[in-house]
C-alpha cells in the first residue's frame, strides 16, 4: 500500500481518510467494503448533500454529529423484497425445513435484515411449516432506519403485488393477505409476527457472536465487503452455528472464493444453502 | 493508443443477442483479455446468457459470482438484477444498489468502475440499444485515457444508446459490428 499512496488519486485519498475519521469519531467501519460501490455511493452523497469536495465533508461529520445519520443513509444500501428469489425460500420450506422439525428449539439469524422483508418471509414461512412458536428469531442490521422499519413492519402497498407473487412461487402455503392490514397506501403486517423476534444493531464487521443459531440467512450483505471482510464475517457464521447447522446466501454470492469454504458442504447448491460439517 | 490494453468491457441492451453474436465467437482461442459484458435483460429471468454463449464461443464464458477474480481471456456476462463493478484489485463485485437509468445492471456502473480500475488500459465498446445507459460510463473511460468504441448507429438494430455515446464522446470510434471484432483481437 504505501509505495502506491504517492500515485494515489486525490479523491482516493480524500475518501480513505473520510472512512477512517467515520471509524474513529462514531466507529462505523467501512475501511475495508468493496470500495468501488462504496465511491459510487460517496460521490452521490457529495452531490446531493452539497459539498465540493471529500475533505468538506469529512469536516462537517467530524463536527456535526447530524450528518452521520445522513450519510450513512447513501452508505447502507436499503434494497429488498419479500421472498426475493423464490426458489431459495422453497428450497429452505422443502429442503430445510425437514431437518429443522428435529430440534426441539430453533434458533434463526437474519443478518443484514434491513427493513424486514426477507425477516418476515422467513417468519410467515415458518408458521405455515408449524415451527414459528419453538424458534427466537435475531433480525440484525447496523442501520437504525432499517430496524426501525422493520420492527414497525410497514410497507407502501405498491410493493405488495410483487411480494404476494413471490409467495406464493415459493411455495406458500396461505394468503400472504392473512398477515397485513391495508389502510392509507401501505401494508401493516401483524404484530403477532414479531413474538419471537428479537431486533438488534450488530455489525458483521465491528461485533461479535451472541448464540448457537440453527439457521443463519444473510443474503446481499456480504457483496458489500471486499474479501478479508467477507472472511471475517464467515467466521462468525461458522463459529455461530450449531454442528450442521444452515448457512444461506445471496443467489450470486459462492464460498468458493473463501478459506472457509473447507468447514460448510454444499446443501442446495443451486440456491447458495450451506451446511456446517460435524467435523 | 501506446497503452496496451489488459481489459475490455461491453455494453448492450435492445438486439444484443445478435450484435454479440458477431462479436463474441469471433475472440479466438487463447484471446489475452477478459471482457466484462453488461446486458439489459428483466430481473425476474434466471439469465442464459453465459449458457448460451458458452456454446458459441471458444473462450470460457462465465455469469459472474460476487468477489469473483479476473481471469486473462474470459467472458464474464453480469447477472440479472445486480450491478457488476470492477474493483481496482481486479475482482469482480456485485451490488445491489438502485437500478441507475431504470437498469440493472447498469453499463455506466460496469464502465465507470472500470475505468477507475484500469485507466488508460480499458477499451468500452457501446452496442446496440434504445436507450441512454453506457454515455456517461463512456466518458469515464475517455477521461481516465481509455479507448472508446461504439457501433455504428446507422447499422445498429437500435441507434438510440451508440447515438447517445457519440454524442457524449465525440472522440469515439464508430465501427461496424465486423470492425469491432476484428479491432478486439487486434488490441
Ligand atoms: C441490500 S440489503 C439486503 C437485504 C436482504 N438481506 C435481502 O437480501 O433482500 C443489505 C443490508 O445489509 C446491511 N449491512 C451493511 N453492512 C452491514 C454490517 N456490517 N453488518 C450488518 N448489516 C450490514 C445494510 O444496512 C442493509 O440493510
Amino acid at each position: 500500500m504505501t509505495e502506491s499512496l504517492a500515485s494515489e488519486k486525490i479523491e482516493d485519498i480524500e475518501i480513505r481518510l473520510l472512512l477512517e475519521a467515520l471509524y474513529t469519531r462514531y466507529h462505523y467501519d467501512f475501511r475495508n467494503y468493496a470500495m468501488a460501490s462504496i465511491k459510487r455511493r460517496l460521490r452521490q452523497a457529495r452531490e446531493q448533500l452539497g459539498f465540493p469536495n471529500f475533505s468538506a465533508m469529512q469536516e462537517s461529520l467530524l463536527h456535526e454529529p447530524s450528518m452521520l445519520p445522513r450519510l450513512l443513509r447513501y452508505l447502507t444500501v436499503q434494497v429488498s423484497e419479500m421472498f426475493r428469489d423464490p426458489p431459495y425460500f422453497q428450497a429452505i420450506r422443502d429442503k430445510v425445513v425437514p431437518h429443522l422439525r428435529t430440534y426441539p428449539s430453533l434458533k434463526v439469524w437474519i443478518a443484514g435484515c434491513s427493513a424486514g422483508e426477507e425477516l418476515y418471509s422467513l417468519v410467515i414461512l415458518f408458521r405455515e411449516e408449524g415451527l414459528e412458536d419453538r424458534t427466537i428469531f435475531y433480525a440484525t442490521d447496523i442501520s437504525q432506519d432499517a430496524l426501525h422499519a422493520a420492527e414497525a413492519g410497514i410497507f407502501t402497498l405498491d410493493r405488495i403485488p410483487l411480494f404476494t407473487e413471490n409467495h406464493r412461487k415459493s411455495g406458500g402455503k396461505s394468503s400472504l393477505s392473512e398477515y397485513y392490514q391495508a389502510a392509507y397506501g401501505r401494508a401493516s403486517f401483524d404484530k403477532s409476527l414479531r413474538r419471537n423476534v428479537v431486533f438488534s444493531d450488530h455489525s458483521l464487521v465491528t461485533d461479535a457472536v451472541f448464540g448457537e443459531m440453527h439457521l443463519i440467512s444473510c443474503r446481499n450483505v456480504m457483496i458489500y465487503f471486499d474479501r478479508l471482510l467477507q472472511d471475517r464475517a464467515l467466521g462468525l457464521f461458522e463459529e455461530s452455528l450449531a454442528r450442521k447447522g444452515f448457512l444461506g446466501l445471496g443467489a450470486k454470492e459462492s464460498l468458493r472464493f473463501s478459506p472457509h469454504a473447507a468447514a460448510f458442504a454444499d446443501f442446495v447448491r443451486e440456491e447458495k444453502i450451506y451446511q456446517k460439517r460435524a467435523d | 493508443m501506446a497503452v496496451r490494453a489488459e481489459a475490455i468491457v461491453m455494453g448492450a441492451s435492445a438486439g444484443a443477442l445478435e450484435a454479440l453474436s458477431t462479436i463474441l465467437p469471433a475472440l479466438p482461442e487463447g484471446f489475452r483479455l477478459p471482457v466484462m459484458v453488461v446486458v439489459h435483460v428483466p430481473p425476474d429471468k434466471r439469465s442464459v446468457l453465459a449458457e448460451l454463449f458458452q456454446a458459441k464461443c471458444r473462450i470460457p464464458v462465465r455469469e459472474v459470482e460476487d468477489k469473483e477474480p479476473i481471469a486473462a481471456g474470459t467472458i464474464y456476462f453480469a447477472p440479472p438484477d445486480y450491478h457488476l463493478l470492477v474493483e481496482t484489485d481486479k475482482g469482480l463485485s456485485l451490488s445491489s444498489d438502485e437500478p441507475v437509468l431504470f437498469s440493472r445492471p447498469s453499463i455506466d456502473v460496469l464502465f465507470e468502475s472500470a475505468a477507475d480500475a484500469y485507466g488508460a488500459a480499458l477499451v468500452a465498446v457501446i452496442l446496440t440499444g434504445a436507450n441512454q445507459d453506457g454515455a456517461k460510463g463512456m466518458l469515464a473511460v475517455v477521461d481516465a485515457g481509455g479507448r472508446a468504441i461504439v457501433q455504428d448507429p446507422d447499422g445498429a438494430f437500435a441507434p438510440a444508446m451508440p447515438q447517445a455515446a457519440i454524442e457524449m464522446c465525440p472522440a469515439a470510434r464508430r465501427m461496424s459490428l465486423s470492425a469491432i471484432a476484428a479491432y478486439l483481437q487486434e488490441v
